[in-house]
This record gives C-alpha cells, structure tokens and sequence, in this order.
C-alpha cells in the first residue's frame, strides 16, 4: 500500500491532515485531468472545484477497494463526463452571449495552431475515446492500467486507441487539412 | 503507432498543461477542507460520538480565550445575534421587493457591498466594540472592492465570529436577490442600458482573464490560516459544544457550510455574467449526484425487458374453422433477440420468441419472380413432420423481387435517434452510432437524411443533407450524447414532420426509430401512439425500427410501432447485426415491394382434420380481414423472403391429437377436389396503391415429399429453426423432439451458408442446450 492508500484511507476515517495532504497531492493531478478533457483553463478550474468539494463525501466509498491514484481518475473521469453531457445545454447559455464569446474566440486564435488541432481533435472523438485517448497519450499510463481506470478490458482500451487512429484518418481527410 | 496517433501524442507533449493557478488552488482546497468538516460532523450525528478532528495547531491564545469568549457568546448574547440575523434578512428582503418595484438596473458589486456593510453594520450591535466592528466594515469594503488586505486574520476571534454568524446566514439570504438579479438580467436584454451592457461586458471578460483567486470577496475567508477558522479544533470544537445543547439557532456545523456555500453562491452570480457555463452548482448539489454516479455508473437495468403475452396457436379442427388469415411479417428482431440472450448463456424469456420472426431472420433461396409487375412467387412444399409422425408439414415460401441496385429509388430517411440516459450503454449509443454510419455506405448519394434526437426533449440535429456530405452526418452522429429521460413520442412527431418537409413522392420516405423502446415523456399509452403512426401512415411515410439494448428493451411497444407504421423491426445487438440489417439486407429494410400482405388458407375437409400454424400469433387476423384492404398487414421489401409453417393432420392419420365427434355427419365427398390440401390466397397492394391484388395457388399432392430428407434443403432448414423455435418456448407440440435432433436437421440442411447465419444458428442452439433459464444477478 502507498502512501497515496493510506492517507485516503486514514482521510476517509476522518483524518483532516490526510485529507488535506491528500489534496494538494492530487490537486495537480485533478487539474490537469481536466485540463486536458475541456482544453481551457476555466473550465479544469471549475471542475477541480466541484471534484475537490465533492471528495470528502466520495472518500466514504473509497475503502482501499483500489489504488487511489486509480480511484482519483475513476472520480475525475465520472466528473467530466457529467460535465460534458451537460453541455449541450450549455452551448444555448453560449449564443445568447455571443459578444462575449467573440472574445474568447480572439483569445483562441491566438494559440498555436497545433494546439487548436489537438482540442479540435479530440473534441470530434466521442467521450469513451477521448477519455482513452487522454489516459494514454497525455497521461502515459500503459493500456493496462488505462484500463483499470476505466473499468474495461485492456483489448478494449487497444482497440479504442486503433478506433481513434481511424477517426483521426477521417478527419484529416474529411477537414481538408484544414486542422493541417 | 500510426502518424495520427504520435501526431496526438506531440500535441498532447506540446501544450504542456498551464500549472493550476496558486491562489485558487488554495480557495479550493479550503473549501474542500471546510466540506471536510462538514461531511465529518454529520457523520458523527448519529454514533453518538462526534468525529473528532485532528489538530493541527493550537495556540494557547485559542486555548484560553476562544473557547471562553465562545461559552460568553452562547450564554449571553446569543439573543442578539439571532436579533441581528434576523434584521439583515428583513433589510434584504425590503432592499429586494424595492429593486423588483423600481426595476433599478443592478450593479452586482455596488448591491453586494452594500449588503455586506448592512450586514456588518447590524451584526456587531450586541454590545461588541464598535470600533473594532468600524475596522471590520472598512476592511470588507475595501477588499470589496479589490484592495488586497491581509489583515483580516489578525481581528480578534470575538469579533470575527461576530459578522461570521451574521455572514453565514446573510450568505444564506443572498439566494433570494441572486434570482432576482438572474430574472433583471434575462428581462432587461436589448432593453438594458447600454452602460448596463459595458458593465456585464466588462465584469464578464474580467471574470474569464482574472482567475477567481483574485476576486476580492473569495480571497477573504481563504487565508493561510484558513483552518484556523474553519477546521481548527477550537472552532471545530466550540460548534460541537455547541451541539450538545438545545440550540435555538441555525444547527451547528451548517455554519460553516453556509460560510462555505457563500462563497459559491458569490461565484454562482459572478459566473452567471460569465456566461459560458450554467450556473455552478454550490457543493451540496454538486455533492449528491456525483456520488451517486460513482455509486450507480455501472448499473444496468436487468430483467425489464417487454414483451406482449402471447399464446401459441392452438391446433383447430377443419370442420369447425376451416380457414386460416394472418398477416406476414418481415421482422426479424425476435430472433436477434434471441441471440443476445443465449450468448449471454440465458434462455430467452418464452413471449421474447417468435417463431415467424426466428424463421424469417435467414434469407432463403426460393426462385424469384422475374419482374416488378408481379412482386413476389410462392413456393409450397410439404414434408413430413419430423417431431410427430402422425401429421405432415405444410410450408409456404414467399419470395420478394429483388430491385438491381441501379433501380432503387431516391430514399429520403429521417434517422429518429433516442439519446437518453438509458441509452447509456455499450451496446446502445455507440453500437447505433456505427450502424448508421455502415448504412451511409449503402445509399446513394443523392439520398437525403435528416437526424432528429430525442431525451428529455427532442431536436432536429441535422436538417435533410445529402448523403455525399458523409462527414457533415457523421459528425453529427458522433455528437451525439446519451442523457436525460425519453420524451418518444414528440420525437417521433418531429421526425415525421421532416420527413414530410422533404417528401419525394417517387421515393422511398421513411423514419427509421432507434431506440431501447423506453419512452417515459410525453404520450406513452400504446393505443394513442398506435393511433397517431397509423394516422401518419397513411402520409406515405413508412417507419422502421431498430431495437438496441438489453435488460431495458421495450418489445411490446417496437412492434407496436412497426406493425401500425407500415415498417419492419429489427433488433441489433452487434455490429454484424447492424450490417446484416442496413447493408447485406438494405434493399429490403429501405425499399418496400408490396404492402398490406396477407395470407389466407382454406384447408379442405376431406383431406385434413386439423391443421395449426406454427408461430405469426401477433398477426392473426379475421377472416372477414383479408378481403378487407381498409385492414393494415405486413409489408415486404425488396429481395424479402417470407416463411410460414403449418402443422397438418391428414384426415387419414391415426393418431390424431383431436378425435373425430361421434354424432356429427361425416363431411360430404367432393369428388373433384380429393387431390387438393388447402388453397392458398395471398393479397398484396403495390406501394403506392390502394386497392389489393390476389395471387392463388392450390396446394396438391405433387408438392409432397416422401420424408424429410427428400424435401427441399430450404424446407428443411426452416423446419428445423421451426422446431428450435418451439422448444424455447416450452415444446408443447414438439413430443420428444430434442435440441440434437434440431442441430441434425439443421447440419444436414445449411447448405452454402455465405454469411454463416446458419451456422451461428446451430451454435446457438448448442448455447440452449446449457444456458439457464434466468440470468444471474449482476452484482
């Protein structure tokens, strides 16, 4: 057992210093997650947030049944889903701001083209792909632990990495280039 | 690694993820560690108990005097700051009522400071220094408005918890103006003033560029020595003592929550002029349904599957009835049903097999009509029974004409796509979203297809596109998320007003409805959907369904659909499945032949006692029915082939399962007609017609085979998925007949087998000979 298992365990038993060691641990880790499912910071912050305050209650269910560095990105994964199902509704709250989006816009343009690639990428790859595709190439884990993670058969994770290569293929070619 | 892959890979390794802002990461983790706080107390509510909390630091400062001060705050001016609290909410409440009166434009950051000076101004009343209380409110007003100070932490304890209670239930409060200022915002629109407009621009883009650390009114209660107000043990401590007695005030351990939820409830107002997200949810909320996901995200609904009771058709006697209706049925979702379960290693339940559906799943090699002028042929064969050699078998073939792939007709599709929660599965969504991709690749280009969505509510997703735009569609396909609950029929609806809007009356129109069938919004009585799809019926406007899922699979009301909508159902449950369906069998799902099929029988009494039809009971109709085109039947698509099997008792055979009456006449002898069985009458309208055709053939003693394995190899093997049929659903004519006979008979007759249908059949029943006969328990 880590470190990591035992301060989420003594945390879950009520331990506030494990607790908050726990969390500025993981804090980066969160964040960085999430960074890479919304490719904006203020989103990754908003999410960050409500998983950190929803952690006390989740730790209850915790109970050393798995890694916790597993654990955490089980949470963070079911965080961002919902974040995303959610978002369709919020793309009606975007158009009814449209100023304010043109200058977010702006700000985007800015950014290096590879990275507009990227987000666009992923952003075309349905949720279980992206989750995959985030677990393995941002955040190295080999595809048996991705697996864990996401509560599926390693083969699985495989074939969804072969699945987004196909996907990608598409896209280059039904954009054009225009992501080139 | 492919070029994509490592091109990803790059990407991900070029844009280094931005490090988490410090200051928020701090706010968060304070307010994560006051959640902490919280969750512990409540958990300790009911051990008796309380959750003791760790502590960190302690100065003999807090030691001595904190915890007194509190006791002399309990004891004593409790009165007044209950009197205070409530004043500020009498203040906020008449502050509110005169905004909404004088529809003031709001200026969030003047209203919350001047609620917070009210607060503060009324909370240190009960006999707290006043000057100190003055240095409190110029504090607050000045970080208010931006100034960083630091010094809030060194006010002494007493008149810190002061304005905190004070706070904590202001905090409370600030709910009610905040959906004021959400309505003033939402009413005021264009009509605002355009310094209104400038100020939201502006708090808005400041609010996206500045993290919210530096947002003055979140900085305050988050210090380094964050704990020290909330999670340290005197605090923790003096709200537990607090407990103990019979406090008349707001519960212990809510206040800090409340000071807690302050600072999202401030976030909520500021992110609502931030405009890209809804607003946050404040931690309770978010809270509750995050751990329930975490609870129930791998459940799956078991055992809820429907489907409409049915009873076998019994054996009738030609003297009393001599005459058989039904409607045929191109349907083939029973038996992909069937395959799910069984693969799955569990019998399928006995109302989810249909034999009629099982039978037709295979394409047979029957001789096909040689143009469209006549849609189909018929072919009768008879054989005897090979699970009861006292009757014979009597099987009746129908073969579509199959259009030559150039001739098919321009096809305008609406795909009526169910996103909601209970689409949520691996073998739902996802499997949907690839079938319909693999039927892209089985149209033409200048087919049209439109996609509606439905959930909780539904909406056109892509207006009619050709087919040559294949990534517009499939990227609108790949958009699509499972979520909410099924408003189905309001779907539907819009989904034919589509297809209405692009009608093309020399084509082929038709929704296709994928779906687990689990409609809870809007109409879900049956009869009332059945009235409105028979109503659009008669639009021209056909209806297919695609069954997905399991465990949650709504039979009943699919059939329902596809039988009054003029459609077919299919179930998918994998992807070879989708392919049959949508590729290999695309002609006959998308392009009807004839429609309002059916079929009557008249059994002649000097040859045959009694006859029985083996499956098509949800397809029976009157007798009166079949001369009726008014009444609605099976229609039947390009290249279709249809199978129905009648189990007959020769008049002749001695062991008969109804005996003869003793006192009634012996039939009267035609001597004409003694070569004849039964004669067959098929009706059909052309597409577009509305008056029917009838076909008829006689069925004589030279369609007959000696023994079964002299009859023609597609008989057989229909016989044998018959058979199969019939013991899933309890063998109650089948005698000893055994799923090895089955598998014999199937061997023997599987002939070419191009796309091992036929043999997938003869593993499944080998699955049936083990599987069980009610699925285990997940979890």
């Amino acid at each position: 057992m880590t470190s990591d298992d035992e301060l989420a365990m003594r945390a879950a038993a009520g331990d506030a210093e494990a607790f908050q060691l726990l969390l500025e641990g993981h804090y980066d880790r969160i964040f960085r997650l999430a960074y890479r499912f919304f490719g904006n910071h203020a989103d990754a912050e908003d999410l960050t947030q409500d998983v950190c305050l929803a952690l006390p209650k989740k730790l209850k269910s915790f109970a050393a049944r798995a890694q916790f560095s597993t654990w955490i990105y089980q949470v963070v994964l079911n965080a961002c889903r919902d974040q995303v199902r959610s978002q369709s509704s919020r793309r009606t709250l975007d158009e009814a701001y449209g100023e304010v989006n043109e200058l977010n816009k702006a700000a985007e343009r800015e950014t290096q083209a590879q990275v507009k690639w990227l987000y666009s990428a992923l952003d075309s790859l349905n949720l279980q792909l992206r989750e995959t595709a985030i677990l393995v190439l941002a955040e190295d884990l080999t595809h048996a632990q991705a697996a864990e993670v996401l509560d599926i058969k390693e083969k699985t994770v495989s074939w969804r990495m072969h699945e987004i290569r196909k996907q990608l293929k598409v896209l280059a070619e039904s954009s054009n280039g225009e992501f080139a | 690694m492919s070029d994509e892959l490592d091109r990803l890979k790059q990407a991900f390794d070029d844009d280094a993820p931005p490090t988490p802002d410090e200051a928020t990461r701090k706010i968060v983790i304070a307010a994560a560690m006051r959640a902490f706080v919280e969750e512990n107390l409540n958990s300790g509510k009911g051990s008796g108990e309380p959750a003791r909390l760790k502590n960190t630091k302690q100065s003999v400062f807090t030691l001595i005097f904190w915890r007194r001060a509190m006791k002399l705050i309990n004891q004593h001016l409790k009165p007044y700051l209950l009197g205070g609290a409530s004043l500020t909410l009498l203040a906020i409440a008449v502050l509110s009522t005169q905004y909404l009166q004088n529809k003031i434009p709001f200026d969030t950051d003047k209203w919350l400071s001047e609620t917070v000076e009210e607060r503060v101004a009324e909370a240190p009343k009960p006999g707290v220094d006043a000057r100190k209380a003055e240095e409190y409110r110029i504090e607050r007003s000045l970080s208010h408005q931006g100034v960083e100070t630091q010094s809030t932490e060194l006010a002494p304890p007493i008149e810190r918890s002061a304005p905190r209670k004070a706070e904590s239930v202001g905090g409370r409060i600030i709910r009610e103006p905040k959906r004021l200022l959400e309505y003033k915002i939402a009413a005021s629109g264009e009509a605002a003033p355009e310094q209104h407009r400038a100020d939201l621009a502006g708090q808005s883009s400041r609010n996206t560029k500045i993290p919210r650390a530096q947002n003055p009114y979140d900085r305050e209660p988050v210090s380094e020595l964050m704990i020290d107000s909330f999670a340290d043990s005197d605090a923790g401590g003096a709200i537990i003592e607090r407990s103990a007695q019979p406090a008349p005030s707001a519960p212990p351990g809510t206040a800090a929550a409340i000071a807690g939820k302050k600072d999202v409830a401030r976030a909520t107002i500021t992110r609502n002029f931030e405009l890209n997200r809804l607003p946050s949810k404040a931690m309770g909320r978010s809270a509750a349904p995050m751990s329930d996901q975490a609870i129930s995200q791998t459940y799956q609904d078991q055992g809820r599957d429907k489907f409409s009771d049915m009873k076998a058709n019994a054996t009738k006697l030609v003297a009393e009835d001599p005459v058989s209706t039904f409607s045929i049925d191109v349907d083939t979702a029973s038996y992909a049903f069937i395959r799910a379960s069984l693969n799955n290693n569990v019998l399928p339940q006995r109302d989810a097999v249909r034999i009629e559906e099982m039978i037709n799943y295979f394409p047979y090699d029957y001789a096909a009509p040689n143009d469209k002028s006549e849609p189909f042929r018929t072919q009768v064969s008879l054989l005897p029974t090979p699970w009861n050699s006292a009757t014979k078998l009597m099987h009746i073939g129908i073969q579509g004409y199959e259009l030559p792939a150039a001739a098919t007709p321009h096809a305008n599709l609406v795909f009526l796509i169910d996103s909601s929660g209970s689409m949520n599965a691996a073998n739902k969504l996802p499997l949907l979203r690839n079938s319909f991709k693999l039927l892209l690749s089985s149209l033409h280009t200048d087919d049209t297809i439109a996609i509606v969505t439905y959930a909780g509510s539904a909406g056109t997703v892509l207006e009619p596109t050709p087919v040559g735009e294949k990534s517009k569609i499939i990227a609108a396909l790949d958009r699509l998320q499972s979520g909410g609950s099924t408003a189905g029929a309001e779907g539907i609806r819009q989904a034919y007003q589509l297809a209405e809007q692009s009608f093309d009356k020399t084509g082929v129109n038709r929704v296709i409805l994928a779906t687990d069938g689990d409609f809870n919004v809007g109409i879900t009585d049956q009869q009332e959907l059945k009235s409105f799809i028979e109503h659009k019926r008669e639009s021209g406007i056909f209806l297919s369904v695609l069954g997905f899922g399991m465990g949650n699979y709504n039979d009943e009301l699919m059939q329902t659909l596809a039988q009054n909508g003029n459609g077919n159902a299919a179930y998918i449950d994998s992807l070879s499945e989708a392919r049959k369906v949508l590729v290999e069998e695309a002609g006959s799902t998308l392009f009807t032949i004839a429609k309002d099929v059916k079929i009557q029988v008249e059994f002649n009494p000097q040859t045959i006692s009694a006859y029985r039809l083996i499956g098509y009971e949800t397809r029976t109709l009157n007798r009166e029915d079949f001369n009726n085109d008014k009444i609605d039947a099976g229609d039947i698509g390009a290249g279709h082939s249809v199978t129905a099997i009648y189990e007959i008792t020769p008049l002749s055979s001695t062991n008969k399962l109804i005996d003869e009456l003793r006192y009634q006449a012996a039939p009267q002898k035609n001597i004409n007609k003694t070569g004849e069985y039964a004669f067959l009458k098929l009706r059909y309208k052309l597409p577009n017609s509305d008056t029917s055709t009838v076909i008829t053939t006689p069925v004589t003693s030279a369609f007959e085979s000696g023994d079964a394995a002299s009859a023609p190899r597609e008989t057989q093997f229909a016989t044998a998925v018959a058979a199969f049929g019939q013991l899933l659903r309890g063998g109650r004519y089948t005698g000893s007949y055994t799923y090895d006979d089955v598998i014999n008979l199937a061997q023997n007759s599987k002939g070419q087998d191009p796309f091992g249908y036929r043999t997938e059949f003869i593993n499944l029943v080998r699955l049936a000979k083990s599987a069980a006969g009610l699925p285990p328990l997940q979890r």
